[in-house]
C-alpha cells in the first residue's frame, strides 16, 4: 500500500508550464543530435538515451535552486540539463574535451558541475542514492535548507544500497528526495521480472517514508507531486521515495537492438511522446500559442547547434592531464 | 590558504609528551579535530556512548560534541560510506569507522568507484576529505571474517591514501593528518595495538605528514621494511641478531600511499639488502610492489634477492596454534634476514 502524500496540488502558472517545455526541448533536441551525430559516425562513446523521460527531470528540478543538489546516474543528460549545466560545458564533456565540465576526465557517464549543484553523476546503478544521503546530512549539519534530489531507473530499487539508504534518511530524516525514473526496463529485463512490487513507491512504506507514484511524462501531475516532496525535505520533515512512471524510448544504449521490447508496447508509447504531447496540452489550453512555441523550438535548437560545434572544435585534454586531479596537488607526494 | 590548510601542512614537531595507549592517542586525534574544525563529524555503528565504539575508541565524545557530531549508524556499511562521501564533497571532513577492515569490501564500491574517483571524474572540482578509520589484524582469536590485512587491495585503487600507524604517537599525529588532508584515506588499526603498552604521545595538535616513512632502528646491514604491528617484532628481532654482528636497519613505512620511496630507496642503497615484512598474505600483496620498486632502481646495487616474510596465502585460522603460525613473527623474520645476509 502506497503512502499517499496528501496535502493540496499547487497548480503551475503558465511560467513554469512554458519553462517545462523549453527545458525538455532542449533535452529532446540535445538528443536527437547526438544521436545523430553518432549514427553518422562523427561522435563515438558510450551514450544512454534519456528520450521519452524528460519530464522526470524538468518537474523536479524546476523546484531546485542553483545550490541544491543533484545526483544521477549514466542515463544523466535530461537531469543534467534540468539542473542548469550549459550545453555547451555538457557538450564538450560528452566528446572528452578539455573545455567539458570535468576536463573531458569524466565523460558522459561522470559528469559533475558543483556550481550547478550536480555533484555526481555515476556509471554504477543506484550507487548514487547513498551519497545522495551525505549530501542531505551535510545540508543538515550545516543548517542549510539545501535538499538533495537522487535520480534513479526502476533497477537500481532492487541493489543494497538503495535500501540501506531509505533506511538511513528516514532514521535520519534527512532532506533527501528518492527520484525514481522508473522506465520499465532494468538495463533488457521487463520490471515485473527483477522486481518484487508493481509500484517502486510502494517500497517506501518499508522505511516510513511517503511514497508517491506518479505519471511522470505528466508535466503537471509530476511538477505537484515533486513540489510536495521538495517542500517536506526542506521543511526538515524528511525524506520522500517519488516513483516518476515513465519509458525509455532507444534502449539500454545505443546500438541495444532492443529485442526484449514488446514491439507493440514501445509503438504505443512512442505514440504518446510526452514531449509533443505537452506541446499540444499548452495551446489546447491556451497557456502558449504555436507561435510562441516554435520560438523556443528554434531557440534550443540553436543553443544545441553552437554547443555541438563548440564541443566538435574543441581539443582534447592535454596529455600532461592524465595524473593530475588524482590527489591534492597540496599534498600529493 | 585556510586554517584547515594550514594545519594540514603541520609537521612533527617536539612538544610536551604523555604516556599512553593507541586507544587514548586515537581518541585524543578525534577530540582535537572535533574541537578545531566543526567540519570535523564522525559517523560509524555504535560509536556513541555508552560503548563509544566496537573497541572504544571513541569513548567521550558522544557525550562532549552531541549525537549530531558523533553520530551511530545503522549496520549499513554502504550507507555509511555514501553519506560519508556525500558529506565530503560538500564541505564536511567525515571521518567514518568501519569496525572491522573486512567489511570494507561490503563498501568498496562507495570507496573505490567513487571515494577514490570522483576527484579525478570532475577534473578537480569534487575533492573527498574523508577518512576512513578500520580495525583489524590476526591474534585475537577473531577467525578468518574479522582479521584480514587488506592494505594492498586499497592501494590499488588510485585515488586512495593508506596509512598504517605501529605505535600511540604515529597513530595520533597520521589521524590528524589524514582529517585534515583534502583526499580519501584509509586509517588502517591493528587491533593487537589497541592493547600492545603506552608510549609517549606529543600533546595537542600534533600531526605526522603523510607520506614520510620513520628510520625506527638505523642499521648498516640488511633493510627491515615493514608496518604496523610488524615494526615491534622486527625491532626485536634487529636486538637478538644485533647480539650476532648483523646490523639490522628498521623503516616502519608508516603510509603506503603515498609510499616514501626516497626512504626506502635510500635504505637498501645503503644496507644492499632488503626483506619485506606484512602480516597481509603473501600474493600479490604490498611486499610484492616494494620488492618490484626495489629490483626497478636498485637492481646492480643488490647484494641479494628482495625476501617476503609474510602470512601464508590462506584465510586467517581460529585455532591458536594455527594462528601463531600464520602469523609472520620474529623466528621467520629472523631466519629470513640470516639468510640474506649469508649471500
Amino acid at each position: 500500500m502506497t503512502a499517499q502524500v496528501t496535502q493540496p496540488a499547487a497548480e503551475p502558472d503558465a511560467n513554469v508550464l512554458v519553462e517545462l517545455f523549453a527545458t525538455a526541448t532542449r533535452i529532446k533536441l540535445f538528443d536527437e543530435k547526438y544521436l545523430s551525430l553518432m549514427k553518422a559516425g562523427q561522435i563515438g562513446g558510450m551514450y544512454y538515451s534519456p528520450r521519452g523521460q524528460e519530464f522526470a527531470a524538468v518537474s523536479v528540478a524546476q523546484h531546485l535552486r542553483p545550490d541544491d543538489y543533484v545526483v544521477t546516474i549514466y542515463r544523466g543528460l535530461h537531469d543534467q540539463i534540468a539542473k542548469g549545466v550549459p550545453l555547451r560545458d555538457l557538450w564538450a564533456e560528452y566528446l572528452g574535451k578539455a573545455v567539458g565540465s570535468c576536463k573531458g576526465k569524466g565523460g558522459p557517464m561522470h559528469v559533475t558541475s558543483p556550481e550547478h549543484g550536480l555533484m555526481v553523476t555515476t556509471g554504477v546503478v543506484g550507487s548514487g542514492i547513498p551519497i545522495a544521503n551525505g549530501l542531505a546530512l551535510s545540508a543538515q549539519m550545516r543548517g542549510t535548507d539545501q535538499v538533495a534530489v537522487t535520480n534513479f531507473g526502476d533497477g537500481a530499487s532492487n541493489i543494497g544500497a538503495f535500501h540501506e539508504a531509505l533506511n538511513l534518511a528516514s532514521v535520519w530524516k534527512l532532506p533527501v528526495i528518492f527520484v525514481c525514473q522508473n522506465n520499465e526496463f532494468a538495463e533488457y529485463t521487463p520490471l515485473s521480472e527483477g522486481t518484487s512490487v508493481a509500484r517502486i513507491a510502494d517500497r517506501a512504506a518499508a522505511y516510513g517514508m511517503p511514497g508517491e507514484s506518479v505519471d511522470g511524462n505528466d508535466p503537471v501531475a509530476m511538477w505537484q507531486a515533486a513540489g510536495r516532496a521538495v517542500d517536506r525535505a526542506r521543511r526538515g520533515e524528511g525524506p520522500t521515495l517519488l516513483e516518476a512512471n515513465t519509458f525509455r524510448f532507444n534502449g539500454h544504449l545505443m546500438g541495444d537492438q532492443q529485442a526484449y521490447m514488446p514491439k507493440e508496447l514501445l509503438k504505443e508509447k512512442m505514440a504518446a511522446d510526452p514531449v509533443p504531447r505537452f506541446r499540444a496540452r499548452l495551446i489546447a489550453d491556451e497557456v502558449a500559442t504555436e507561435a510562441d512555441l516554435t520560438a523556443i523550438e528554434e531557440q534550443a535548437a540553436e543553443e544545441v547547434a553552437d554547443a555541438a560545434a563548440y564541443a566538435l572544435a574543441a581539443d582534447y585534454p592535454d596529455t600532461a592531464e592524465l595524473d593530475t586531479d588524482v590527489y591534492a596537488p597540496e599534498v600529493a607526494v | 590558504m585556510t586554517e584547515t590548510q594550514l594545519k594540514a601542512t603541520a609537521t612533527e614537531t617536539a612538544t610536551k609528551t604523555r604516556k599512553m595507549g593507541q586507544v587514548q592517542a586515537l581518541n585524543e586525534a578525534l577530540d582535537i579535530a572535533l574541537g578545531v574544525d566543526p567540519s570535523v563529524f564522525l559517523l560509524g555503528e555504535d560509536i556513541q556512548e555508552p560503548n563509544g565504539g566496537g573497541f572504544g575508541v571513541h569513548k567521550g565524545l558522544g557525550n562532549k560534541y552531541g549525537t549530531t557530531r558523533v553520530r551511530h549508524t545503522p549496520i549499513s556499511e554502504q550507507a555509511i560510506m555514501g553519506a560519508a562521501v556525500g558529506a565530503a564533497i560538500s564541505g564536511m571532513r567525515p571521518v567514518a569507522e568501519i569496525m572491522l577492515m573486512n567489511f570494507v569490501h561490503v563498501c568498496a564500491d562507495q570507496l573505490i568507484n567513487h571515494a577514490a574517483k570522483l576527484r579525478y571524474m570532475s577534473g578537480g572540482r569534487t575533492p573527498v576529505p574523508l577518512t576512513v578509520r578500520t580495525a583489524t589484524g590476526t591474534g585475537g582469536g577473531f577467525g578468518a571474517q574479522h582479521s584480514d590485512m587488506l592494505e594492498a587491495q586499497l592501494v590499488h585503487a588510485a585515488g586512495l591514501k593508506v596509512v598504517v600507524p605501529s605505535n600511540p604517537a604515529d597513530a595520533k599525529g597520521l589521524l590528524l593528518s589524514c582529517i585534515f588532508d583534502d583526499d580519501p584515506c584509509v586509517f588502517v588499526e591493528m587491533s593487537q595495538l589497541y592493547f600492545a603498552g603506552k608510549g609517549e604521545v606529543p600533546e595537542g595538535d600534533y600531526r605526522v605528514p603523510l607520506g614520510k616513512a620513520r628510520i625506527a632502528r638505523a642499521g648498516s646491514d640488511v633493510t627491515l621494511l615493514t608496518y604496523g604491528r610488524q615494526v615491534g617484532d622486527c625491532l626485536t628481532v634487529a636486538e637478538t641478531l644485533a647480539a650476532d654482528g648483523i646490523d639490522v636497519e628498521v623503516v616502519d613505512l608508516r603510509t603506503l600511499n603515498p609510499l616514501d620511496t626516497d626512504a626506502v630507496l635510500g635504505s637498501v642503497a645503503k644496507t644492499k639488502r632488503a626483506v619485506v615484512v606484512h602480516e597481509a598474505v603473501r600474493r600479490n600483496g604490498f611486499g610484492a610492489e616494494l620488492a618490484a620498486t626495489i629490483q626497478e632502481e636498485l637492481f646492480g646495487e643488490l647484494a641479494g634477492p628482495v625476501l617476503r616474510v609474510t602470512a601464508p596465502d590462506t584465510p586467517v585460522p581460529y585455532a591458536k596454534s594455527l594462528e601463531d603460525a600464520f602469523l609472520p613473527g620474529p623466528v621467520r623474520i629472523e631466519a629470513a634476514v640470516r639468510r640474506l645476509t649469508k649471500s
